[in-house]
């Protein structure tokens, strides 16, 4: 006998990565949310990896805390060990990434959820989407639970990660759970289907676990964090965070673990079919890469800490769904690992999820009016990934029940709105993972400026409080002051410039220069300028860097500012809601086809369609003006 | 594709009538003009002057003087496409049109698409509902031809060379891109020396292909030209000495038929594409029928026909056959072998056709000259219809290449400046999706794909 347990304005299915980001901007926001999750234990848990960020997916968090996102403040409480990558490369592509103690980001996050008023933690599975009919299109109505009790709410969010329909599997071993061996959704799949949502089937993997006291550290390299760390957040100082950190060790793969997964390989389910779900490229198994790269004689192996007080070491790059005996064999052939105890297989996980064109851009399901997803369940990889369209989707869930407009991000605008605009615009046959290729304007978009980019998003959201805000405003005003000001200082090719310029190694002058124009030279910097700027004030290391970065990459800066406008112009030309492709004349089938199911919401997406040409674009303005 | 940049294009025929007009459009159209134009005793510059004005003067590639011109001025919103539209008058004809057209392009416009004028006109309110279906058909029709006839214009060997650029292009890229993404697994010491090599390779393969474009050969746009004639009449005797005449004689391209060939030679600025049936000799007993067959054929899709006639011979029913068949089109009949006993004259062959006759010996050159000078003033009378989208499409693909080229050297000078690798990625993207342009792709998904099928990530 159903009954109603209670109503709610937001209910969130599932509390991973996306669905704490989805619930707490809901809720702080003033809308009574409820998150359920399978499992109590499993909130932000992280399955696989022990990291948050890396190249792009430090970006992503970067975003995500300007925004006013968890994630950033999350891993600066419970991170081990913090690196800035690609420090010596550009900085679009510096990125940070820390190590994080999984226990302790999990039990973090939870306590954030629990301290958020408006915001209900429940564990249970929920088996159905409730929706009516309105004037012929669905519209949430809220969702059931296995013990039958429904609760009613505007708008539902599914994040259900890897939980759909799960399967894990190694070698000829296959088991109906989630992650960790966490119970799996099993019911709401079939939900999906009959609101009419298209589901498909991905996997992923992950390695083995290893007990630290069996592996000798003493023939690895040991990998340390910065000396100089960066916190995730716009929030914390360096020293706000200090801590101890603790190491990561590098070690290699050899010919004879190659061999090994050779003569097994027949023996692995992804070779002889057993698993039908698409994989990434991007984070293939040790099986995949011995058989993909014939030629390496020897893989990276990183051993990571799980967390403080465990024992267990994730062992980075090796990902397997090869049978456990061969595991013992592959993990304990590699330098250190000899003696190596295993706490946890590795193995393959399938689950579904879906096709995200069938998602607008605020990540609403065209289909189902209310019904919001974000999250791996939206075909995307990756725990900050997941968060940041968490945090969309819950942002734009609690403005449509507040009858406010979605918020979008463009491409220009940050990764967040690469990742989204690639999501619901690209088909994808893979988990989609962010990478900085993929952002074309990526020299705006530094996870340096990521406040100055998105603050004033996050601030008119009303994520993000006016004291922050006005702080950065303040730092935008004081950096372009300055720059204005180096511009516009000339310094005469007096004895003591020439000097200067002398003991630094770099050309003396002919004429006057400007200070920005001694910056730029490769040799030199804002910094190293100091000694010959007489009006010089002291400034954070943060507006320093801005400084520095905006003086020397100002040509390819300013390019792409150019770029960026040309692109605003198509973005924004918006396509009604209710066109009718048919109408269009002279459309190729494939595009009209392309246009009509995916439904871009305006030109600039359009124009990003596979399969839509200039010629069709031309047609649809023209149709747009005619019928203005 | 962008919607407010700046466009330019020819506005008048592709042919030497008087005067011809280069039409520019858009928000930098003004500024754009004034690079390069110099108003006769004026230093003004026309951002200053008024709408709807004109203005004498110069148009300068630097120091060199390309033309003398008028330039009329129309700022938004009074104007065809409610954009700033400078309009240049030239007088030099087709060359020099190309010639400027190309200035402005260089210093900043865009080569328009077929019927983009029209399609502002529209977008911006210019003009009204009732033809906005017809601005659509146009430019559908453009659209599909500009398509078709520049992948079809496109030289096998010239889309190999490309494909072979970009593929060398993507790879570095791809690279790059994969230690950016995965910094533990792939390191990029050392890198920057390899890259100084392959992009100097490819820069001067770019070169190559820039020269080849300068003397209008990228594509095959020039007059289809057919040479016909009984065997032995002189045809390739014609042949040569035209190629003879002309050094710049690009490599030989494999027509549809097997024994067909074609050459693209320029004759004073001219560009003809100029058909040869090689084989017609070597054939035996049914060679004349064979001859007429494949003059008929070769007639059909010819601009412009050269009917090489043996003088020393009588004319014959094959002969008046050819002759026929050649009513519709734009003929030169050419009496060759006058250096030997000729049996017939002009007149004999006025009383079949009105065509043009030249008399000339291919073998000692003479005469030759004379076909030159009429083929000039056919082509200046706009007897033959120039194709210009196809010029269009030829000027699209000048312009990537020299974009290609200005991004890889701007790879160079990264590297010279040791600026951070990502920097060098952002200029080969450039120089890819440039590249892209002229054989129809974009980047999309490929560097995604070559990352993953060339570079093992890790995890």
């Amino acid at each position: 006998m159903p009954f109603l347990e209670e109503s709610y304005d937001v209910v969130v299915v599932g509390a991973g990565h996306a669905g704490c980001e989805a619930a707490l901007a809901c809720a702080r926001l003033g809308l009574e949310t409820i998150i359920f999750t399978v499992s109590m234990d499993s909130v932000a848990l992280m399955p696989c990896n022990p990291n948050v960020g890396g190249s792009s997916k430090g970006h992503l968090v970067r975003e995500l805390d300007a925004l006013g996102g968890e994630m950033g403040k999350n891993i600066d409480k419970t991170y081990l060990q913090s690196k800035m990558l690609n420090r010596s490369k550009g900085p679009a592509v510096h990125s940070l990434r820390a190590q994080a103690d999984k226990a302790e980001y999990s039990r973090k996050m939870r306590m954030v959820l629990e301290d958020t008023e408006h915001l209900t933690l429940r564990q249970a599975e929920v088996c159905e989407i409730l929706a009516e009919d309105v004037d012929g299109s669905k519209k949430v109505t809220g969702v059931k639970i296995t013990s039958g009790a429904t609760f009613y709410a505007k708008a539902v969010i599914l994040c259900t990660g890897t939980y759909l329909k799960a399967r894990c599997i190694y070698g000829d071993v296959s088991t109906p759970t989630g992650p960790n061996g966490l119970m799996a959704a099993t019911k709401l799949t079939d939900s999906l289907i009959s609101l009419g949502i298209e589901v498909r089937r991905f996997k992923t993997g992950t390695p083995a676990r290893i007990d630290k006291r069996s592996i000798d550290f003493s023939v690895m390299e040991e990998q340390k964090g910065d000396e100089e760390i960066v916190p995730f957040s716009f929030t914390n100082k360096a020293e706000d965070i200090e801590r101890e950190q603790i190491s990561c060790w590098l070690t290699y793969t050899n010919e004879e673990t190659h061999k090994i997964i050779k003569d097994n390989i027949d023996r692995s389910p992804l070779f002889s079919g057993a698993i039908e779900g698409t994989g990434p490229r991007y984070c293939p198994s040790i099986e995949d890469k011995v058989v993909k790269f014939p030629d390496k004689e020897r893989h990276q192996v990183f051993i990571e800490p799980e967390g403080e007080y465990t024992n267990e070491m994730y062992i980075g790059g090796m990902s397997s769904s090869l049978p456990e005996d061969v595991q013992y064999a592959m993990y304990r052939s590699v330098k250190g690992l000899e003696n190596a105890k295993i706490v946890r297989n590795a193995y393959a996980i399938e689950y579904d999820c879906i096709n995200a064109l069938q998602l607008k851009p605020s990540l609403e399901f065209k289909k189902v009016s209310g019904l919001f997803s974000g999250g791996q369940f939206n075909g995307s990889s990756g725990y900050e990934e997941a968060a940041a369209q968490g945090l969309m989707a819950g942002i734009n869930a609690a403005r449509k029940i507040q009858g406010k407009e979605a918020i979008v991000l463009d491409r220009s605008q940050g990764y967040i709105g690469v990742l989204i605009d690639d999501l619901v615009t690209k088909e994808t046959f893979e988990p989609y993972r962010m990478m900085t290729s993929r952002a074309e304007y990526r020299l705006l978009l530094r996870q340096d400026n990521a406040d100055i980019r998105l603050s004033k998003i996050g601030y008119e959201v009303g994520l993000i409080d006016q004291e922050r805000y006005e702080k950065v405003v303040r730092k935008e005003e004081i950096i372009n002051q300055e720059i204005e000001r180096l511009e516009n200082t000339k310094v005469g090719a007096n004895a003591k410039v020439q000097a200067f310029l002398e003991s630094v190694g770099s050309a003396t002058l002919k004429t006057a220069s400007t200070l920005a124009d001694l910056a730029r030279r490769p040799e030199l910097s804002y910094e190293i300028i100091q000694d010959i700027d007489e009006e010089r004030e002291e400034f954070e290391k943060e507006i320093i860097e801005q400084i520095d970065i905006h003086l020397k990459y100002n040509g390819y800066i300013e390019r792409q500012k150019s770029q960026v406008n040309k692109f605003k112009v198509m973005e924004s030309r918006a396509i009604p809601e209710d066109i009718d492709y048919n109408e269009v004349n002279s459309l190729r089938k494939e595009a009209r086809q392309k246009l009509e199911s995916i439904r871009p919401i305006n030109i600039g997406q359009a124009s990003r369609i596979s399969g839509v040409s200039p010629a069709d674009i031309s047609m649809l303005l023209v149709y747009l003006e005619a019928h203005k | 594709m962008f919607l407010n940049d700046t466009i330019a294009s020819i506005a008048t025929a592709m042919t030497n009538s008087g005067i011809g007009i280069i039409r520019v459009s858009g928000p930098e159209s003004i500024s754009i003009v004034d690079k390069i134009f110099v108003a006769k005793n004026r230093n003004k510059k026309l951002a200053d002057r008024n709408t709807y004005t004109a203005h004498y003067g110069f148009i300068y590639d630097g120091e060199e003087m390309v033309d003398e011109c008028v330039v009329l001025l129309m700022k938004a919103p009074n104007s065809y496409t409610k954009e700033d539209v400078v309009e240049i008058d030239c007088h030099g004809g087709v060359m020099v049109m190309k010639k400027v057209l190309e200035l402005v392009i260089r210093n900043g416009a865009r080569p328009a698409e077929p019927g983009e004028f029209t399609k502002r006109a529209f977008l911006n309110g210019r003009i009204d509902l009732s033809q906005a279906e017809s601005v659509m058909d146009i430019i559908h029709s453009k659209n599909e031809f500009a398509l078709k006839s520049s992948l079809k214009q496109l030289r096998g060997s010239l889309k190999e060379e490309i494909t072979g650029l970009r593929k060398n292009i993507l790879h570095e890229i791809a690279f790059i891109e994969s230690a950016l993404d995965d910094p533990e697994h792939i390191s990029l010491d050392g890198y920057a020396d390899n890259l100084k090599v392959v992009v100097t390779e490819e820069l001067k393969r770019i070169e190559k292909m820039l020269e080849s474009t300068d003397n209008g050969r990228i594509l095959k746009e020039g007059i289809k030209t057919a040479i016909i004639g009984k065997p032995n009449a002189g045809k390739s005797t014609l042949l040569n000495s035209i190629l003879g005449e002309e050094r710049a004689i690009v490599t030989e391209i494999a027509g549809t038929t097997r024994d067909t060939l074609e050459e693209a030679v320029s004759i004073h600025g001219i560009p003809l594409n100029i058909i040869d049936t090689a084989g017609i000799r070597s054939t035996e007993d049914v060679v004349e029928k064979i001859g007429v067959n494949k003059a008929k054929e070769m007639a059909k899709d010819a601009d412009l026909v050269l009917y090489v006639i043996d003088a020393s011979k009588e004319l014959d029913e094959d002969d008046k056959n050819i002759m026929e068949l050649l009513k519709e089109k734009k003929v030169i009949a050419l009496m060759n072998k006058m250096d030997l006993d000729t049996v017939i004259s002009k007149e004999d062959i006025r009383v079949f056709s009105d065509m043009a006759v030249v008399e000339i010996s291919a073998k000692h050159n003479d005469g030759m000259q004379e076909l030159y000078d009429l083929l000039k003033d056919m082509f200046f009378d706009g007897n033959f219809s120039f194709n210009d989208e196809i010029y269009i499409t030829n000027m699209r693909h000048k312009t990537a290449l020299l974009n290609a080229k200005d991004n890889l050297l701007q790879v160079l000078t990264s590297i010279e400046n040791e600026m951070p690798e990502d920097f060098y990625s952002i200029d080969l993207m450039a120089a890819y999706e440039e590249l892209g342009y002229i054989i129809g792709e974009s980047l999309g998904e490929d560097l995604v794909n070559e990352i993953f099928s060339s570079f093992c990530m890790g995890k």
